[in-house]
């Protein structure tokens, strides 16, 4: 019955995340409808299919972002909110943020 | 217990999940919008305590940074120097309490040469930089790293430190240090004095240095090699920026994660004697310019945080090891080895850390400028003058028996030597032969005076350099492509040591 549509601003800011994006830091997007909330989990899925353009083994890996890259969700740490099961809300702001030295 | 494709079947216990909800640990209050360490959820305000709280205590505990003192701030544009700077000027601004009380001056390296990225884009990363910098109103200088060619020799050897003081006597050093040079509250005019030289238009690159560079990182043949020489030109050049502007410190932006990283793969690089002054708060191995790591108590989680939160501005650029692959290098993979541990096991960045806080370098005392037993391009003590027995000895002994037998240039190792002259003062320009006379450029490659057939240069800096130096050396196809004051002061030492060989029986031993 959760057939709203998302409507999630992804901002991949400093620290080289944007490189994999083509240096697009901020990101719009309306996510299809479906019939189950949409979580983080599917959202990475829809990043990588939709949005990542290339080395995508520097973004995601395995279920989850590569580890050193920050979450942050309306600016609160993503592991206060559930970490990959957090269920996405309209008008929600995601943050991806990289601390690493390569990418 | 410990094999490879254990499968632990969901026995291993799982971290609890803090819930949404969750309340500052310190307040007690507000609702929590980070978790730092293991556990720890802090509101925003706290956060901004506890981070400005963590860089005061660095600096105040350790006691190093003199009141009036020049302190020069290596900014690269990443978050952990640009948190750093943003800590400085938060604790120099006038409401702050307990105000810091030193003279700050940014420095910017562009790497750009050496990772390969046009000349335009060089060119806006140098000019975004500069904007950030003049909006922080300090003097700042933008160097690109192609000045490391036009250094001096004298970059590589210790300068004698001001003044001997013990760590205990702060408040002597301190009025010393104030009554030698130091003027507190700085006078107006020579601060403007400064800031009108450096705001300068962005530096001239010449073409020329440019390719010099990258002709010496394609002489290597490892990222490995390439990544420990950047970092080492860059460490050369920021020492020589600092003492040719007047500053008597220099404040590095080294997290806790990343020294973590870097203390493992110092180890994996041979390091391993020089990790306390690589990875420890302060370093003195220049003598006159100490080293200083402030960050190094902040997680790099906690330093991202605070930029975003409280709009930190940093500049991302590309460097030499942007987006390569984890097994490119040996500083690459212990990161991702790092990182990936730490997102299991949340203590692993810390349990390093506090490792590394308990080194501590053994200095055998100040060295003069004569003696150089400290390796050429780090400048730390040389670890390879150790006993027959070692773990050295046998690496060499091993390296020996594995190569094939070269074909007869063992004689030609040590160049042929004219007798020694009755007279020591005059040694220097005749030990080397006829070919030279006072500070000339004997076993440059291609000439022809020596008699000795032409010397692979690598033999002769290998003497002169640590074990790890050495491992970067081997590397390189050819040491000729090394900027020519590394090469200079490596004939220099040489020199001196056959010199010294030579009169070693006419030298008085101090004990009889």
């Amino acid at each position: 019955m959760y057939a709203k549509i998302c409507l999630i601003f992804l901002f991949l800011s400093r620290g080289g995340a944007e490189l994999l994006f083509k240096g697009v830091k901020e990101h719009h997007v309306t996510l299809p409808t479906q019939s189950e909330p949409w979580d983080v989990k599917q959202l990475l899925v829809w990043i990588q299919r939709n949005l990542l353009k290339e080395r995508p083994e520097l973004f995601v890996q395995g279920d989850s972002v590569r580890p050193g890259i920050l979450v942050l969700i309306n600016d609160a740490d993503w592991e206060l909110m559930g970490e990959l099961d957090y269920q996405l809300q309209d008008q929600d702001n995601i943050v991806f943020i990289s601390t690493l030295h390569g990418g | 217990m410990c094999q490879v494709d254990e499968d632990f079947q969901g026995q291993l216990e799982h971290t609890e999940v803090p819930s949404i909800s969750k309340k500052c640990v310190k307040c007690k209050e507000k609702t929590a919008v980070v978790v730092i360490r293991a556990g720890d959820t802090y509101c925003r305000d706290c956060f901004r305590e506890y981070f400005i709280h963590k860089f005061r205590a660095m600096l105040g505990k350790n006691r190093i940074i003199f009141p009036g003192e020049k302190v020069l701030l290596a900014v690269s544009g990443g978050p952990s120097s640009c948190s750093m700077l943003s800590q400085v000027q938060e604790g120099l601004s006038q409401n702050a309490h307990k105000k810091l009380r030193f003279i700050p001056g940014i420095v910017y390296i562009d790497e750009g040469a050496a990772a390969g990225r046009s000349v335009d884009d060089r060119k806006t990363a140098m000019a975004q930089m500069q904007t950030l910098f003049e909006a922080t109103g300090f003097p700042f200088h933008l160097v690109p790293l192609e000045q490391v060619l036009d250094l001096s020799p004298s970059v590589l050897v210790m300068a004698p430190s001001p003044s001997e003081q013990p760590g205990s006597a702060y408040k002597a050093a301190v009025d010393q240090f104030i009554q030698s040079k130091g003027h507190w509250p700085p006078r107006p005019q020579d601060q403007d004095q400064d800031q009108d030289l450096d705001q300068a238009s962005l530096p001239d690159i010449q073409e020329s240095h440019t390719q010099l560079l990258q002709q010496l990182m394609s002489s290597t043949k490892t990222q490995t090699a390439r990544e420990e020489l950047l970092s080492m030109l860059r460490q050369h050049l920021l020492v020589h920026t600092a003492r040719t502007k007047g500053y008597s410190k220099l404040m590095l932006g080294d997290c806790c994660s990343r020294l973590a990283v870097k203390l493992l793969s110092s180890i994996a690089l041979g390091r391993g004697a020089q990790l306390a002054q690589d990875t420890g708060f302060s370093d003195s191995r220049y003598g006159d310019i100490i080293t200083v790591r402030p960050m190094r108590d902040y997680s790099s989680k906690e330093i991202v945080f605070y930029n975003h939160m409280f709009k930190v501005p940093s500049i991302f650029i590309p460097g030499l090891d942007t987006m390569t692959a984890d097994k490119s290098s040996i500083q690459r993979l212990t990161e991702s080895f790092v990182t990936k541990l730490q997102a299991d096991f949340p203590s692993t960045v810390s349990t390093i850390y506090r490792t590394s806080e308990k080194l501590q370098t053994a200095w055998k005392g100040s060295c003069a400028a004569d003696v150089c037993d400290t390796c050429l391009l780090c400048l730390c003590a040389l670890d390879t003058t150790v006993e027959n027995a070692s773990a050295f000895q046998a690496t060499l002994i091993s390296e020996q028996l594995s190569q094939t037998k070269p074909p007869e240039t063992s004689s030609a190792i040590n160049p042929n030597l004219n007798p020694v002259q009755s007279n020591p003062g005059s040694a220097l320009a005749t030990t080397t032969g006829q070919c030279c006379s006072g500070e000339g450029e004997c076993g440059k490659k291609g000439g022809g005076c020596c008699s000795s057939p032409r010397v692979p240069e690598t033999t002769d800096m290998r003497s002169l350099l640590c074990y790890s130096c050495r491992q970067t050396v081997k590397d390189m196809s050819s040491v000729d492509h090394l900027p020519a004051y590394i090469l200079l002061e490596a004939q220099r030492r040489n020199r001196r040591s056959q010199m010294r060989e030579q009169i070693s029986e006419f030298i008085l031993d101090e004990g009889v």
